[in-house]
């Protein structure tokens, strides 16, 4: 474990726990915060794996914008940060 | 979807870092600065996961290479870079991400900024440049803390060579070789003002490293005028391991 406890990573590396629920990429898709309104890259949102799962916050305002949290053999995820996400098909 | 990678072969970079060549059946080919995630499990079946960037360019053989800094408190690197044997097997996933990489149909400057181990997926940029014989223009700025913790160090030599070369510079942050213009330190405006692609240019920049390195980096190139829609980060966190 990291000693710096909130030290975050980029959204890059929510890709493999994404990818079991998504079909297509979304790390590289265009979402908006619904907090401060920013449109930036998935990739670019910052990440904390220190969680109990994985929370990815705006990396302008560090609003939540979306959380997954694996309990036994279920997934939940919160996703109501975001206003939307635009994903290339 | 988990695969069972076979590892077919080990090399060690430095003294705390090894490549891990393994064979895929299957694998669908990757794009440079991709990753995978790697999962180990115990034999009472404790698992853990971990995200490794792939250093091999894309191949037809169903092969990649993961190049491992041994962290001293990492709970997977050690085993990874240490005790692994040829004929072992690691559980993968990937190749994963979309958005931190280079492909082959980009033609504008590249400019690739890494700190320690973050040169692993610029190395792979690096190497798909080579195999698919593109001439995009392309800069690195590595920043080690000493010569001998360069990674790749013969390979880079030989692409700073040959034809339609990559630039490298090397800016070293403990200790220089011998006669070294610039002392000790880490990279700063001028070393970014110097050696990195001029923003009117408008290169795509990869920075990869650990996060406080990738967090200065970004900010010096935006300083120097790169949009930050131009700058693409792989941070590794202070811990160089991710969960």
């Amino acid at each position: 474990m990291s000693s710096h406890a909130h030290e975050y990573i980029d959204g890059n590396a929510a890709a493999g726990d994404l990818s079991k629920i998504f079909a297509v990429d979304v790390t590289a898709a265009q979402g908006q915060c619904a907090n401060c309104g920013a449109i930036r890259r998935f990739a670019e949102a910052h990440l904390y794996m220190q969680a109990p799962g994985v929370v990815a916050r705006c990396a302008v305002c560090e609003h939540v914008l979306l959380r997954l949290v694996n309990v036994r053999q279920c997934m939940f995820l919160d996703a109501r940060g975001m206003a939307y996400l635009r994903l290339d098909m | 979807m988990w695969r069972v990678g076979t590892v077919v072969a080990l090399h060690d970079e430095t003294a705390t870092a090894r490549t891990i060549t393994l064979k895929v059946p299957d694998w669908p080919n990757h794009v440079g600065g991709q990753h995978v995630d790697v999962r180990l499990t115990a034999s009472d079946g404790y698992s853990t996961v971990r995200s490794y960037s792939i250093a091999s360019a894309p191949g037809p053989q169903g092969r990649i290479e993961l190049t491992i800094e041994r962290l001293p408190n990492g709970e997977v690197s050690p085993y990874l870079a240490q005790e692994l044997a040829v004929g072992d097997r690691l559980e993968l996933r990937g190749p994963i991400g979309g958005w931190f990489v280079w492909r082959s149909e980009q033609t504008e400057p590249i400019q690739l900024i890494a700190g320690g181990s973050g040169i692993v997926p610029l190395m792979a940029m690096i190497r798909s440049r080579a195999s698919a014989a593109s001439t995009a223009p392309f800069r690195l700025l590595y920043s080690v803390r000493e010569p001998r913790a360069i990674f790749y160090r013969d390979e880079l030599q030989a692409q700073s060579d040959r034809g339609h070369s990559v630039s490298i510079t090397y800016a070293y942050t403990r200790a220089t070789p011998k006669d070294w213009p610039r002392p000790p330190s880490r990279i700063d405006a001028a070393l970014i003002a110097n050696t990195t692609w001029p923003s009117n240019l408008v290169p795509t920049c990869y920075v990869g490293g650990p996060t406080s390195f990738v967090e200065s980096a970004t900010d010096l190139l935006i300083a120097f005028g790169n949009g930050r829609d131009k700058v693409r980060t792989e941070r590794f966190g202070s811990i160089g391991e991710r969960k």
